[in-house]
């Protein structure tokens, strides 16, 4: 370690950062959307494959020493306050993500996180760019073009319907075969698709303005209701953002069936275990919370950081924070 | 040698590809929101200067490369190999043409040099970033000019050919960036 106590980011940028965030408050309270604030620290967290939760040893009185979990967003606690009647909130909170640093990531990152009752999918992302349309000083019309869409248009391939043998051929044509491959096959298509998505169309993604993509596969649903095209396909309703390359944020209409959320933790425990990472504990408060009745509601979480990279014109969030993990 | 995983993976952490040592020079992780990680890692060969771009899957790992670098003193070169020592050790090494590479160009004896070593063999040596070499052949000076504007090339008593400005002259000795190849200064003999 050395003795640089400097913040990564310049003043000039952390008072526009201060601005940007007071303009987030205000674009809600004009809203009627009430801001809330969750805990960080849970006894449960996201079951997600691909997300790690930084484990934290908690004494509690009277529990002795349990284990918990530094949130990876606040979903879970917003929803429980969704089914308790709350109405449309929204947070802006730091969340932990462990193991992701890059010029895009810092484990602990701030995360702004609405969720909209009554509204649908569609209202949401009008929503969604007319916030960032402030922000960033962009025209409000966002264009949106499907995942199926752009593997299409850039690699040839239907990703809902192909087999995965034809992701296989896509694979070895963008001289991408010789990645490593999960050891189960079962995780193969998964793989192929976010190898090809992150590395042939991320970069690609909304150059000019920002853009929506939508219709996620529903193997890529997390906790978003999926829909059967007319042809069979099926699609996560779920939308994410992108504005130079850089994902900005990450929208769903929500699942409200409590039997559904429990077959999906069991499905991603199941998929822990093939990979060998380690269980993570059901939330029967999240699962009763949604047998009391979550509304139907669409929420998306925003990455503000990369809000102000944006912003500011910066390529690494360092930049944008007072300390990132390296300078703490 | 050691094995490092993609969390290990950071700028200068030397590890083995294809039998060959390498360096990583860039380690970007690319980690779609809801999606697995890669890391997407740029590593320079340490015998043949070639960069190559490769995507890991999170949790791979690479075997370490035992690469140790240096500094030696030169001492001679013999028309096939070139003679270094290790001035704490005394241990001399002996260079070949492959592992010379360009620094062939700006050596001729007692410079300090970084030689790198991978399994206690020289594979590649860096000479110091300024050497001060003497002109055996240019046109001759304009004295009047001192702009260094246009120039002219000058033939060094390595060898080496350096663009120089009008006013040097055949004789004089310059001090020369390694780095860029290109003339510094005159040096005041």
């Amino acid at each position: 370690m050395n003795g640089d106590w400097h913040p990564g980011a310049t003043l000039e940028v952390l008072r526009d950062r201060a601005a940007i965030v007071d303009g987030i408050r205000t674009f809600f309270r004009e809203r009627g959307v009430l801001e809330v604030d969750t805990p960080q620290l849970c006894r449960s967290t996201a079951s997600d494959p691909h997300l790690k939760s930084l484990g934290v040893i908690t004494g509690i009185p009277g529990y002795g020493q349990v284990p918990c979990f530094l949130q990876t967003s606040p979903e879970f606690a917003m929803k429980r306050l969704l089914a308790a009647g709350s109405g449309p909130i929204y947070q802006i909170s730091h969340a932990f993500r462990d193991g992701e640093l890059s010029r895009r990531h810092n484990i602990e990152f701030s995360m702004l996180e609405w969720y909209r009752p009554g509204m649908d999918i569609e209202a949401l992302r009008a929503e969604v760019s007319e916030l960032v349309a402030v922000v960033l000083a962009t025209p409000v019309k966002f264009p949106c073009v499907t995942y199926r869409d752009l593997f299409q248009q850039h690699l040839g391939v239907d990703p809902l319907l192909c087999s995965l043998d034809a992701l296989l051929t896509v694979l070895e044509n963008q001289g991408l075969a010789y990645v490593t491959r999960p050891e189960s096959k079962n995780d193969w298509r998964p793989f192929c698709l976010d190898l090809l998505f992150s590395h042939c169309i991320e970069h690609r993604l909304g150059a000019h303005s920002p853009v929506f993509v939508i219709e996620f596969p529903a193997e890529q649903a997390a906790l978003a209701e999926v829909r059967v095209l007319p042809d069979g396909a099926r699609v996560a309703e779920r939308f994410e953002l992108f504005y130079r390359g850089v994902e900005l944020a990450n929208g769903y209409r929500e699942l409200t069936d409590a039997a559904e959320y429990r077959r999906r933790h069991q499905a991603d425990e199941v998929a822990r275990k093939r990979l060998n990472l380690p269980a993570v504990p059901f939330d029967e408060r999240l699962h009763a919370a949604m047998l009391a009745g979550l509304p139907d509601c669409s929420g998306v979480a925003m990455g503000v950081d990369r809000l102000v990279m944006l912003r500011a014109n910066l390529t690494r969030i360092d930049e944008v924070m007072a300390f990132s993990i390296n300078r703490v | 040698m050691a094995v490092y995983s993609t969390s290990e993976f950071r700028n200068g952490l030397k590890v083995m590809i294809d039998g060959d040592p390498c360096v990583i020079v860039e380690n970007e992780v690319v980690k779609p929101g809801k999606g697995q990680a890669f890391n997407r890692v740029k590593t320079r060969n340490l015998k043949t200067g070639r960069v190559l771009e490769r995507t890991y899957k999170s949790g791979e790992s690479m075997e370490g490369a035992d690469v140790v670098d240096t500094e030696m003193q030169f001492l001679y070169g013999d028309g096939e190999s070139w003679h270094f020592m290790d001035p704490e050790s005394f241990e001399q090494y002996a260079v070949d043409a492959n592992a010379m590479g360009d620094a062939v160009k700006w050596l001729k004896g007692q410079e300090d040099c970084t030689v790198t070593l991978w399994n206690g063999q020289p594979i590649s040596v860096v000479p110091p970033n300024f050497v001060e070499l003497q002109i055996t052949e240019t046109d001759p000076g304009l004295r009047g000019d001192t702009s260094g504007g246009g120039g002219k090339p000058a033939t060094l008593e390595t060898g080496a050919v350096v663009r120089v400005p009008l006013f040097v002259d055949q004789g004089e000795i310059i001090r020369v960036d390694t780095r860029s190849g290109e003339y510094s200064s005159r040096v005041k003999s």
